[in-house]
């Protein structure tokens, strides 16, 4: 019996117990390690903000501290916070989500061609055609002529149910940090149906990440501009 | 028995008299207690709350810090002063401060001279106008931020509501400030 409990005392110090916290964690709320992705794409969309004074930026993320901080006291912008995941969280989880469109279309309050960037993240991911659709039509709409559009579309359909906060580290790089949502990723879409999507919007650049990601930026033309 | 020890103490000529309803410990000198005890007092003054089960539906309008745990609808208008949104607070109002810390929930817009401060269980639903804003992670946001660089003019016009005396008048070709860009 004394051999047994040195046996199970020696094995407890190799392999420490998990506290009753971490037993209690549930998965859905679990955080993955975050990663920091080097983006080609954001430095040009940072830099086409430069240019501008006072620039305009509609984020349609979630609220992020170091993000205001950065678009905000650095680049010196104003900043609409959309956080249309919130939305799209909320909508799965009442599932009210035929109903989601229609809710879309009152999101988007900004006079038209009124902001120089838009920073999409990987909304389009999670969205369904329809309101994949009324998105992007707001999304052009509010563009200024000569506005960036800045966005990722994955390439594999990874079946996962979590978010994406995506922090800026500095201005080629981005940290990502998953949150649990019961939204799922959406159908891969190919470059034809994104390009379709945004058919009032020139791609300026596009990449694509070695998480098999693809950046895209997009710039609104100057002769699109209202007469 | 105590009041009538009390009066018999005989008190130094120049403190003046003890109020009766001040309780003075026996150890300490009357006047250094009562003048800590009121210090304390006048510390504890200066910030005003607003409790849970107040609902306040109108303009506040005030010269102190303020902490609202309550429901405010309306307008607050703290402008050299702090305002607290308590974890309890609910305010459906426009709110112009020195600073605001949001701690509760804000349906509103923002304006603050110096900062604003919206904490992990604050939520704001409204546009914030300050300097400085930090939002701390699980903090919730829907509006806009706009951050209002300080210009360097306004300076000397306070300096001169403030009595200094005045400068010589030189009145400068066009306006410059940090907020211009080149």
């Amino acid at each position: 019996m004394s051999g047994v409990g040195k046996v199970t005392g020696f094995l407890s110090r190799l392999a420490s117990r998990r506290t009753a916290e971490e037993e209690a964690e549930p998965v859905s709320t679990r955080i993955e390690p975050e990663l920091v992705v080097h983006s080609k794409a954001l430095k040009k969309f940072v830099a086409s903000l430069r240019m501008r004074t006072s620039p305009t930026l509609l984020d349609l993320g979630c609220v992020v501290g170091a993000n205001i901080e950065y678009f905000g006291e650095q680049l010196g912008c104003r900043i609409f916070i959309g956080d249309i995941f919130a939305d799209l969280d909320r909508f799965q989880r009442d599932q009210k989500l035929p109903e989601l469109p229609a809710f879309l279309e009152t999101r988007f309050p900004q006079e038209p061609e009124s902001v120089d960037g838009i920073l999409c993240w990987d909304l389009f991911d999670f969205l369904d055609k329809p309101s994949a659709g009324v998105v992007a039509g707001h999304l052009m709409r509010v563009l200024r002529p000569t506005g960036a559009l800045f966005g990722f579309f994955a390439t594999s359909h990874p079946a996962e149910a979590r978010f994406t906060k995506f922090i800026v580290a500095d201005e080629s790089h981005l940290r990502h940090q998953p949150y649990s949502t019961p939204r799922m990723r959406q159908a891969v879409m190919q470059n034809r149906d994104i390009i379709k999507l945004f058919d009032g919007l020139r791609v300026s650049d596009s990449f694509l990440l070695h998480t098999q990601v693809r950046e895209i930026l997009f710039r609104r033309p100057d002769y699109l501009s209202k007469p | 028995m105590w009041k009538r020890d009390e009066n018999v103490r005989p008190t130094a000529g120049r403190e003046a008299p003890v109020p009766a309803s001040q309780t003075v410990s026996p150890a300490a000198p009357v006047s250094r207690g009562s003048e800590l005890e009121g210090r304390r007092q006048m510390d504890a003054k200066d910030v005003v709350n607003i409790g849970k089960s107040v609902v306040v539906k109108g303009e506040l309008i005030g010269s102190e810090d303020l902490t609202i745990e309550g429901h405010v609808e309306g307008k607050i208008e703290l402008k050299d002063h702090v305002l607290t949104i308590g974890p309890h607070g609910r305010i459906k109002a426009e709110v112009f401060a020195k600073a605001v810390i949001v701690l509760g929930e804000v349906s509103g817009n923002i304006t603050a001279s110096e900062k604003v401060d919206i904490r992990d269980s604050g939520t704001v639903d409204g546009n914030i106008i300050a300097p400085r804003v930090a939002i701390a992670e699980g903090a919730q946001f829907r509006g806009s931020v706009e951050m209002q660089r300080k210009p360097e003019a306004p300076n000397a016009a306070d300096a001169q509501k403030a009595g200094a005396p005045k400068a010589p008048e030189i009145k400068p070709a066009a306006p410059t400030g940090p907020g211009t860009k080149s």
